[in-house]
């Protein structure tokens, strides 16, 4: 029997080197006994070098040179481990304000999301951003550790404060009452990363380990309408498969049966399912995220691109978006970029800059007529071609995209559809 | 289900098999980047699997240092008979030949380096566009990184700091003329899930990575093989012992394990007690503790 996807726990990290976040996922390595001896070696000379009196697990995770030199981490980090329960794989991203493209980026594709805060700092401007950017995301569960417990003398009283000072911000309408898990740790010390401790014992929760092995994601792809974009359409035209004509793809959202009425869209043409194959082996159902193959009953004209649905979907042609700018050129109003969703292709004309959200206060800023590098905010577009997607809200798979240059090629941001 | 039980993630191969085909449609003329080694017999199973019952659209391409074990070289051409594949070979001697790339000397002499020179050479030779790779995200702090679609420029070049941002499962492969990308499909695997992914599916993997009887010798602490390409030193003395590799590299360049394992389940409780990781096993990451991230800048994967 195959793990279920829940198997594979995707985590989105962010925060500052002040936070501790890389020592707090040093942490997380160590305790889970997932750094090998030579690893370990390394780091332990690295911190002597530096004149540490303590090995430093952040080394662990800072990667590139340019980020060793300044001692801060730059860009998205894939870091993995296992437990006998788990498989994780933990997206790393800086925190500051110029890596909120990086935050958005690592966000995508978590199941999880971690915000650090320091006990003795309380809320930053950071924490503002990482909870506005893990709920414009939907990251489905969002864990607040609560660090350096150790220099507040382990206070309950300091933990209750901070754990309300965050019901108070998550009150307010731009993050409509997204829930929280709160749980103090002190990464330094490994108190409640993955075992509980004695200086926390007022604290009757689990350990960050145990949540993140336990948590139940609640898929809301599986509930979603049901997507498949086609990908590749299979032809051998060998003697043996002479007449087959498989239509390849990944189940973006809801599932698809053998017999299932499905249409073709943006034609609308009808069919069934005859078959779903995968390799070999034929299956009765296919569910999301899994890499298939489906036969139709008759003889449409199916490309990639197109996609099978057994609900209709509302071709889009004029879209209000939310986006996050990720180039230095700024997005401007009337510019034309190439839009890509999912493997879908369109060309798209900004229409307009309705307004910039100030993530550091989360204020809405209704004067601005462009976003530029690491801003979000909301725009409207006017499409070439009607886009099969949905909000974003409602299907989390099928209602985000990119767009790209038309020079560089680059690209340039990401858009949540509304 | 327990991971440590030997399960497979198979979330993990979806996701790969959905790269694979990105790359069919997105580009013209897409090779995968063959070495022999466990990594890239991997891709060529989720390039069959992802095409099926089609053939699979790309060729292998093997850029051969010389200095392969004829283990490798056995079982590379063992496997594209069974499967119909198309085979590209480029050898690093013809580059050293044509004076552009240089031996290097001493006793840590290898052309793992110079394979950088064939391979971009090779690429510019044969048109292609993409080049699948089997490096992974776990191997090494620089490649944790990398892009799953990575754009180089026409020296091959890796700038860490221009990569494309990659958002949801949507892949950019969009290039200029000259460009062109390197795709890695198992970024998320883990050497863990490789050795559980080819136990499941039954694949066959060059017989050096079990154990076998092999003359070495000893330095800094690791065994080495002897070969003929090797510059060994008078007082390193060459003995027979049962080893197994750990990874398919270069003879100059990569240390064996002493080991008794000779099958795919005692390979993978020895994997799940090591205590040195992959490349750890690898002399040519050893050089520096920026090793890695020098080399990938200058073309290589």
């Amino acid at each position: 029997m195959a793990i279920s996807n829940k198997e594979v726990l995707r985590i989105a990290t962010a925060g500052s080197v002040d936070d501790g976040k890389s020592t707090l996922i040093g942490r997380l390595l160590y305790d889970t006994n997932s750094i090998t001896a030579d690893r370990l070696y390394a780091i332990e000379e690295s911190s002597k070098r530096k004149g540490l009196d303590y090995t430093d697990l952040s080394l662990l995770t800072d990667g590139l040179v340019a980020e060793r030199e300044q001692g801060i981490t730059i860009d998205v980090a894939h870091i993995y481990f296992s437990t006998p329960n788990r498989k994780f794989i933990i997206a790393d991203t800086p925190g500051h304000i110029e890596y909120t493209r990086n935050m958005v980026t690592g966000a995508s594709n978590a199941d999880v999301s971690i915000v650090l805060v320091d006990a003795r700092n309380g809320l930053s401007e950071q924490t503002h951003r990482h909870l506005y950017i893990s709920h414009l995301l939907r990251v489905p569960k969002v864990i607040v550790c609560i660090n350096k417990m150790d220099l507040v003398d382990y206070s309950q009283e300091r933990f209750d404060e901070i754990v309300n000072d965050f019901k108070a911000l998550v009150a307010m309408d731009e993050l409509s009452s997204m829930e929280l898990e709160f749980i103090p740790v002190s990464s330094l010390y490994g108190e409640n990363i993955v075992s509980r401790t004695e200086g926390l014992s007022w604290y009757k929760g689990y350990s960050l380990l145990e949540v993140l092995e336990t948590v139940e994601v609640r898929s809301q792809d599986a509930e979603a309408a049901a997507r498949f974009p086609v990908q590749y359409v299979i032809r051998p035209k060998s003697e043996e498969f002479h007449d087959y004509r498989g239509y390849a793809g990944k189940v973006a959202s809801g599932s698809f049966k053998v017999g299932d009425e499905v249409a073709v869209l943006p034609s609308g043409q009808t069919s069934k399912i005859k078959s779903i194959d995968r390799f070999e082996e034929a299956l009765d159902e296919a569910l999301p995220k899994q890499s298939v193959t489906l036969i139709l009953e008759n003889d449409i004209d199916v490309s990639r691109g197109d996609m099978i649905v057994k609900t209709p979907a509302t071709p889009l042609k004029a879209l209000t978006s939310d986006i996050c700018w990720m180039d230095r050129t700024p997005l401007v109003n009337g510019k034309t970029y190439k839009l890509q969703h999912g493997i879908n292709e369109s060309r798209v004309k900004v229409t307009g800059v309705n307004y910039r959200v100030d993530t550091s206060r989360l204020l809405k800023e209704e004067t601005v007529s462009e976003l530029g590098l690491n801003d979000i905010g909301e725009v409207t577009l006017r499409s070439a071609k009607p886009l099969l997607a949905d909000t974003y809200e409602a299907n989390r798979s099928n209602g985000s995209f990119i767009l790209i240059d038309e020079f560089t090629n680059n690209t340039v941001g990401v858009g949540f559809v509304k | 289900m327990r991971i440590f039980d030997g399960q497979f993630p198979r979330e993990l191969e979806d996701e790969s098999i959905y790269i694979m085909r990105e790359v069919a449609a997105q580009f013209e003329r897409p090779a995968i980047l063959f070495s022999g080694g466990k990594d890239s017999i991997t891709l060529v199973r989720l390039a069959q699997k992802a095409f099926y019952p089609g053939k699979i659209p790309f060729p292998l391409l093997h850029v051969d240092t010389g200095h392969n074990f004829p283990e490798t070289i056995q079982f590379r051409d063992a496997l594209v008979a069974e499967l119909g594949l198309e085979l590209h070979v480029r050898y690093v001697q013809d580059s050293i030949d044509q004076k552009k790339a240089v031996e290097e000397t001493g006793k840590y002499a290898s052309r793992n380096a110079l394979q950088t020179v064939t391979l971009l050479d090779a690429i510019e030779e044969l048109r292609f566009d993409a080049c699948l790779g089997g490096a992974r995200r776990d191997e090494e702090k620089a490649r944790a990184k990398e892009r799953i679609f990575s754009v180089r420029d026409d020296f091959g070049q890796w700038d860490s700091k221009k990569q494309r941002p990659e958002l949801f499962d949507m892949l950019n492969g969009r290039i200029q003329m000259g460009e062109n990308v390197r795709v890695f499909p198992i970024s998320n695997w883990t050497e863990i899930d490789v050795w559980n992914y080819i136990r499941e599916e039954k694949l066959q993997i060059p017989s050096i990575y079990y154990a076998h009887e092999r003359e070495i010798f000893e330095r800094d602490g690791m065994i080495w093989p002897n070969s003929p390409y090797i510059n060994r030193e008078d007082h390193e003395e060459v003995k027979k012992q049962i080893v197994r590799f750990r990874t398919v590299g270069d003879m100059t360049c990569t240390a064996a394990v002493a080991s008794e394992a000779n099958h795919i389940d005692t390979v993978i409780d020895e994997i799940l007690s090591a205590t040195i990781s992959e490349r750890g096993a690898r002399i040519d990451d050893k050089r520096s503790e920026a090793a890695m991230e020098k080399r990938k800048q200058h073309g290589y994967f």
